[in-house]
């Protein structure tokens, strides 16, 4: 899997080239800011970007700029955030037009080898992956509106379909069967009205909600 | 031992230096305290004009060179003070440059109607009361030594008892009267040389107090310009804190932070790829994984508490919503600011919360709290409220009392109404406009 990657600081740009290496990617690029990133992502065409939020020359959002134009304009291309912290309004952003090939996760997480690569594949899959902490400030924004008549487990388990859980994944976080987790899920689909289609598109229309709540 | 009183007595004494000293301030300032009525009073006494206009010229005239003289004035009072006394009377600081410029605009400062009311009004007063001291001692010196010169003088006793009485009647009532009087009028004029130095040492007192007050600094304004000058220092000392914390962060962000990241991820590397390592040493691997994450954890920790990156980046609501999600109740925010505020003031309201929230969840045993952070006119109002147990008490909590403190520091108003039992809510007030 091609992978390129953004980030300032060379000390973490130099951990991720190598955990990246090792774990079986091919880096193809490694960046220290956002039209860097631009460049590189248009001649290398890979699979996944890792990308840095907070980057030269503004040092504030560059990276989710970068991050919503390589969306638009190659759309094969994954992303996954790294960021000093979580805030909501970027997350929202980038989930507004597309659900899938997105990650936004805390830059700590990368300690954390084994979960970061499982996001890392999960996203480069086209799958989502949420920091814990985006989802429980999107939680904490949601208090009010048609989620409210979520149960708290049925809201435990929207949270972990956010960070991009499969059902076995949310049955092992939560410590219940993967028939409940289906049970529940098809609750949340009930209460927020959602359609039925094909697969997963209603997983992520439920996400979307989720995340949309006040939009 | 010297009693008191004797020690004043002898420091009042009329030979003493301190008694000379005074009444050589009394007496310079007399010519000094008279020059401005001398010049009001004075024209009127050699030309007295009959018509308006010239009665209205006079005035004007003399009123005019009043003026001009105040200040001249004023600094020969303050040098006859430092030298004859070596006292001090500082200058009042100068005021803000105008337009208009010398004794025009002179005319609108309070510092030049204080000091008339020093040359008109206060000065004649201690002028008569000098040229009352000079009697004294010029009265006291002639009549102390009239002993001296009494038998020179003709016998001037208006009663003249001694007329009418035989020769020797008359001698002895002559002697007796004329013995009488230069006793009373030696003693009268010794009673003045003592008094005197009393009297110089009031005249210099109320003098140089007059000069303080009405020639020297104005005291109110001084006040004034010193809280104003205070407030200042305060404002730049909480926001160099500020910085400081800002910079900690950073450097923490930066440094450590980064390293960190670095060693959990390499050590996490190796948890996940060594094979064939010994068990005791994979051990060790993994504790070391561990206390990393932890390290980091802790470390991200200390950051949120100093001033996170996100409120400088993002602002209240952004940095509040990441304090609220943490906290493992639900949480009610509110955040409406429309425009950020200084960053000394965001800095002390995401304190407040995130420090109230703290107290909450170690000793509230809340089911849910509320936070609400509205800019509510000139103040940023940040409330606090939970359905906990009640009774927190900032005579107590260090919690609450650095809260407070903190909230002082920017001259906000911190409010806590915690009955047992509950429910508590804290309310601060912090000033947008520092």
């Amino acid at each position: 899997m091609r992978v390129v990657i953004a980030e300032d600081s060379v000390l973490l740009r130099a951990g991720l080239i190598k955990l990246l290496e090792t774990s079986g990617f091919e880096v193809v690029a490694a960046v220290g800011e956002a039209d860097g990133l631009l460049a590189a992502v248009a001649e290398h065409r890979p699979d996944l970007a890792v990308v840095d939020v907070r980057m030269p020359p503004g040092y504030t959002d560059e990276g989710v700029r970068a991050a919503l134009v390589i969306r638009r304009e190659s759309p094969g291309v994954a992303v996954l955030l790294l960021s000093q912290y979580v805030e909501e309004r970027y997350a929202a952003d980038l989930l507004s037009e597309h659900t899938s090939g997105i990650g936004y996760l805390l830059k700590d997480r990368v300690a954390d080898v084994s979960a970061f690569l499982d996001a890392l594949r999960r996203v480069a899959a086209g799958g989502t992956a949420l920091d814990p902490e985006v989802v429980a400030q999107l939680l904490l924004r949601r208090n009010a509106d048609p989620l409210g008549r979520l149960t708290p487990r049925e809201r435990d388990v929207l949270a972990l379909m956010a960070e991009g859980r499969s059902n076995a994944g949310i049955a092992g976080a939560l410590t219940v069967s993967e028939s409940a987790v289906a049970k529940h899920i098809n609750s949340i689909f009930t209460k927020l009205d959602l359609p039925h289609a094909e697969g997963d598109h209603r997983r992520v229309l439920a996400v979307l909600r989720f995340l949309d709540g006040d939009a | 031992m010297v009693s008191p009183p004797a020690r004043s007595l002898r420091a009042h004494a009329p030979w003493t230096r301190a008694a000379w000293r005074d009444t050589a301030f009394a007496l310079s300032g007399a010519p000094l305290h008279a020059a401005c009525w001398a010049i009001l009073v004075l024209p009127w006494t050699v030309w007295v004009p009959v018509d308006t206009l010239s009665v209205l010229g006079v005035l004007a005239a003399t009123f005019l060179a009043v003026l001009a003289l105040a200040r001249p004035l004023t600094r020969a009072h303050r040098e006859r003070a430092w030298a004859v006394l070596g006292a001090d009377v500082p200058e009042p600081p100068p005021r803000p440059g105008g337009v208009l410029r010398g004794p025009l605009r002179a005319l609108r400062t309070e510092d030049l109607w204080r000091e008339l009311r020093y040359h008109l009004l206060v000065g004649p007063l201690l002028g008569a009361a000098a040229a009352l001291l000079a009697l004294a001692w010029a009265g006291g010196a002639g009549l102390a030594a009239y002993a001296l010169y009494a038998w020179k003088l003709p016998n001037a006793d208006p009663l003249d008892i001694g007329a009418h009485a035989g020769t020797l009647a008359r001698f002895t009532v002559s002697l007796g009267s004329h013995t009488v009087r230069t006793a009373v009028l030696t003693a009268a004029g010794l009673a003045l040389l003592a008094a005197a130095p009393w009297a110089a040492a009031a005249v210099r007192r109320l003098d140089l107090r007059a000069m303080r007050a009405l020639l020297g600094p104005d005291r109110a304004r001084e006040l004034e310009r010193r809280v104003e000058d205070l407030a200042g220092k305060r404002a730049d000392v909480v926001d160099a804190a500020d910085l400081e914390r800002r910079r900690i962060e950073r450097d923490l962000h930066d440094g450590a932070q980064q390293r960190l990241v670095s060693l959990a991820m390499n050590l996490g590397l190796a948890r996940e790829t060594l094979t064939g390592v010994p068990e005791p040493a994979m051990r060790v691997i993994v504790e070391a994984h561990e206390e990393a994450k932890a390290a980091l954890t802790e470390l991200r920790g200390l950051i949120r508490g100093l001033h996170p990156a996100v409120l400088e980046d993002r602002g209240l609501d952004a940095a509040l919503s990441g304090v609220a999600a943490r906290v493992p109740l639900p949480v009610r925010l509110r955040v409406d600011v429309p425009e950020r505020v200084a960053a000394t003031v965001e800095a002390v309201a995401y304190f407040v919360v995130s420090e109230a929230l703290t107290n909450v969840v170690k000793h509230a045993g809340a089911a849910s709290v509320e936070v609400e952070v509205v800019r509510d006119g000139p103040a940023l109002r940040v409330r606090v409220a939970d359905d906990g147990a009640g009774g927190a008490d900032p005579a107590r909590g260090t919690g609450l009392t650095g809260l407070a403190r903190r909230v002082r520091s920017v001259d906000g108003t911190f409010r806590i109404v915690s009955p047992p039992g509950g429910p508590t809510a804290l309310t601060v007030e912090l000033p947008c406009a520092l």
